[in-house]
């Protein structure tokens, strides 16, 4: 599947495209099929979101995961500080992205 | 062609079409030339006693070839219109200014109050450059 | 240190003021995103993989605890609490709100920090030694250079859009701890024969994907024409460097194409001209800022001895203080390299800590080191005890001063956008692997440097070992080098072979060091056995 991921111009957060607005979760990811470049264009033009872009998603048993490792490590946080990404308390939430 | 947005000199602007760079020397009559990023302002200097207007042309507001274009051009003594065009934007006026710019003809128009603060900004400056504000130095040691 | 007055106040001040009006017509829409990341990243905002990143400048990595102190303030009001110094001497910030950085351009204001120039095209922070004015061996305090050089070169109307970033070190002395002639400029402060002090300009050096050592271009600027020669090689490379490719655009591939000679002829040419147009400050200016780095009041006759009964802290003596110009003095270096840490981070209860003890141990006084260290220019050996065990409580007692543990490295794929891989796991593992059994006292000195991707924030190639990580189909692949040194002998290291998995790395790295344990004669370090027997009998051990 596509999914779109960008970020927030206030805030810089990482944002994920859910299919009628930005959410910071991955899990929320729509699958924009062809419309990928239509969002961003629509989406950067309001200023809901900057350095928008497209990537590869996957449908897991744990949820919506990006095919890449960069992509990963946005949709949770710095590996190395568990205690800063969006699970702090999960121990077990960074298994899927290495 | 954009038209001339700001221009900070009383004189007649004047009228003639720009030339390239590598056409003026040829061309006994023409008083007006356009520089490109990658032409050598210095090739202009033997023909400065007819120049009465240098177009530096700015295609994408990085590439800062035509500050330096800019104040060679100044430091040789030229004293005509100096005017940049192309994508020129609110932020790079007052370096351009620094630099011996005196009229602008951006692609874009510029908002004409944040021009305005733009080039008010800087209460002073660091460096000596073509424009005719003191350094800083200047005035500590003044 | 050098303090602002009227003028500084208030060219810093309209910065802030600039950056908060093209903040607003960013968020208003007037400024494009690709209008404003110039603008952003010449205040030093960066987008990174999970955040804005704000880089403050600090000149010459020179401090005071006042503006120590703000930078852990800011750490915990606009941030998570910590800040990571950096190999170009500075701080940075990595979950910073584009609402919120007007605001904190506008505190570091109030204690006379910016964040001016840390990115884009333009002349950055300039680096400097980090023990400058407290090393018994040097020429000159370099610092005032460099401030007359921040000076000159801050809104620099010309060389704003350059074809591409320029980083400039100035140095006084016959060890180098800057990394000199890894520069855009490199300057070394020397005497002529008539004792005169003067410039040396090194230039067309850099690390990136294309590693260069600069070649000597002046052997000699005289102080009163050190900013005028400086113009003469900007513009230069502002009309000639390359623009059409953008990592072919570094001063170095200008210097490298046309060559040091031609280069230089030009330089000169240009420099002949500038003379006649009045860019040089007077010397009085290079004097007033001199004397705002007179030595401290030092204490006469301070104890010459340090009570050494406490075996931990005898052991932080040794490797982390180095010789003081002032009898009584050393200069003590707090590693941010605990075992297993995360090189260069530090918390804000740690900032304000160490910003406490300069004003009270250091008159007043820090620096934050290249190898992303701070330093303690100016301790009595009387003090030095208390200082230890304050710093020692509060995690900041590692004694592995250019060790193995005492690694660089960038912040990687953890949080850079341009990284192909992880850097700091792969620190964390190698600085845990030999802190085990006592190895890393074995080996003695050796710099171990870690970039995430080509672009070698992390210095890769100019470490004894460097390690550079890249992305092999998707997976973070590790590769090694041996034999970079970025200090006065410099090199540049090679590559061994193909890369290696995170674990793989670690244990390529101990096969090394294991290779110079059983092979190394009588002093030499790492580096000095590497060069003796050549890189063969590593790759033997490495890829047996």
């Amino acid at each position: 599947m596509k999914i779109l991921t960008g970020n927030d111009l206030k805030t810089g957060a990482v944002t994920w495209w859910d299919g009628s607005g930005w959410s910071l979760h991955v899990e929320d990811c729509a699958d924009v099929g062809d419309k990928g470049e239509d969002i961003i264009a629509r989406e950067q033009a309001a200023r809901r979101v900057f350095a928008a872009y497209v990537i590869d998603g996957e449908k897991t048993d744990g949820g919506i995961r990006p095919a890449h490792i960069k992509d990963r490590i946005r949709a949770l946080g710095p590996t190395v500080r568990p205690d800063l990404t969006l699970k702090p308390a999960d121990p077990e939430a960074g298994n899927w992205v290495i | 062609m954009s038209d001339t947005q700001l221009r900070f000199r009383d004189d007649e602007p004047v009228a003639d079409p720009a030339v390239t760079v590598d056409s003026f020397g040829d061309q006994s009559n023409a008083a007006a030339v356009r520089i490109e990023p990658g032409d050598d302002a210095r090739d202009l200097l033997p023909f400065l006693d007819r120049l009465k207007l240098v177009e530096v042309n700015f295609p994408v507001f990085g590439d800062g070839r035509g500050y330096s274009a800019a104040r060679i051009l100044r430091e040789a003594g030229y004293t005509g219109e100096l005017r940049a065009v192309g994508d020129v934007l609110i932020d790079q006026l007052a370096a351009m200014r620094r630099c011996g710019f005196d009229s602008f003809a951006p692609e874009a128009p510029l908002d004409p109050a944040d021009a305005e603060a733009a080039l008010a900004r800087w209460p002073d400056v660091y460096q000596s450059a073509a424009d005719a504000r003191a350094p800083i130095w200047a005035k500590r040691h003044g | 240190m050098y303090k602002y007055d009227q003028y500084d106040h208030a060219m810093v001040e309209a910065r802030v003021a600039e950056f908060r009006d093209q903040t607003r017509r960013r968020l208003d829409g007037s400024l494009t995103e690709e209008q404003f990341r110039p603008l952003r990243l010449m205040n030093g905002l960066y987008l990174q993989l999970h955040a804005y990143m704000l880089r403050v400048a600090v000149p010459y990595g020179t401090l005071n605890s006042r503006q120590m102190r703000m930078l852990g303030d800011i750490a915990d009001k606009y941030d998570r609490g910590y800040g990571h110094f950096t190999t170009r001497q500075n701080i940075q910030y990595n979950w910073i709100k584009l609402e919120d950085a007007p605001d904190i351009l506008a505190d570091l204001a109030t204690v006379e920090m910016h964040a001016i120039q840390t990115s884009g095209n333009c002349i950055r922070n300039i680096s400097s030694d980090q023990y400058a004015g407290a090393a018994a061996d040097e020429l000159v305090d370099p610092r005032p250079y460099a401030e007359l050089l921040r000076q000159w070169s801050s809104f620099h109307p010309e060389f704003t859009y350059l074809p591409r970033k320029f980083k400039i070190a100035v140095i006084a002395n016959e060890t180098d701890r800057a990394a000199m002639r890894l520069h855009d400029i490199g300057i070394k402060l020397v005497k002529n024969d008539a004792g005169e002090v003067g410039a040396r300009f090194y230039v067309g050096g850099g690390m990136g994907r294309t590693p260069m050592i600069a070649p000597m271009i002046r052997e000699f600027v005289p102080l009163d024409q050190l900013v005028t020669y400086a113009e003469a090689c900007l513009r230069v490379y502002n009309r000639y460097g390359r623009r059409d490719n953008k990592y072919k655009a570094r001063i170095k591939i200008l210097v490298h194409e046309i060559g040091a000679e031609e280069y230089t002829r030009q330089v000169e040419e240009e420099f002949a001209h500038l003379l006649g147009q009045g860019v040089e400050p007077p010397i009085a200016e290079l004097e007033r800022i001199m004397a705002f780095f007179a030595d401290p009041p030092f204490e006469a006759g301070a104890a010459g001895e340090i009570d050494r009964s406490d075996p931990d802290f005898a052991l932080w003596v040794d490797r982390n203080c180095h010789e003081h110009k002032q009898a009584g003095y050393v200069i003590a270096t707090v590693s941010l390299k605990p075992v297993g840490g995360i090189p260069g981070d530090a918390s804000a209860d740690q900032i304000r800590l160490m910003a406490d003890l300069a004003k009270e141990y250091s008159f007043d006084e820090l620096r934050v080191t290249h190898a992303q260290n701070i330093v303690f220019p100016h301790v009595r050996k009387a003090d030095l005890y208390t200082l230890w065990q304050k710093l020692d409580t509060a995690g900041l007692g590692t004694a592995n001063l250019d060790l193995i543990g005492d690694i660089i490295a960038c912040p990687g794929l953890d949080y850079c956008s341009l990284a192909n891989a992880r850097s700091i796991p792969i620190a964390q593992k190698i600085s845990e692997r030999f802190a085990q059994g006592g190895k890393e006292d074995a080996i003695g000195e050796l710099k171990l440097k870690i970039s995430g991707c080509i672009n070698a924030c992390g210095h890769h190639h100019a470490g004894h070992i460097g390690i550079l990580g890249v992305d092999k189909k998707g997976v973070e692949n590790y590769q090694l080098l041996l034999g970079g040194s970025e200090a006065e002998d410099t090199s540049l290291g090679r590559i061994t072979g193909p890369g290696f998995d995170e674990d793989g790395i670690v244990d390529a790295v101990e096969k090394a060091t294991d290779v110079y344990l059983a092979q190394r004669k009588d002093g030499e370090r790492f580096l000095d056995t590497y060069r003796r027997i050549g890189i063969d009998p590593f790759k033997e051990a490495i890829y047996e």
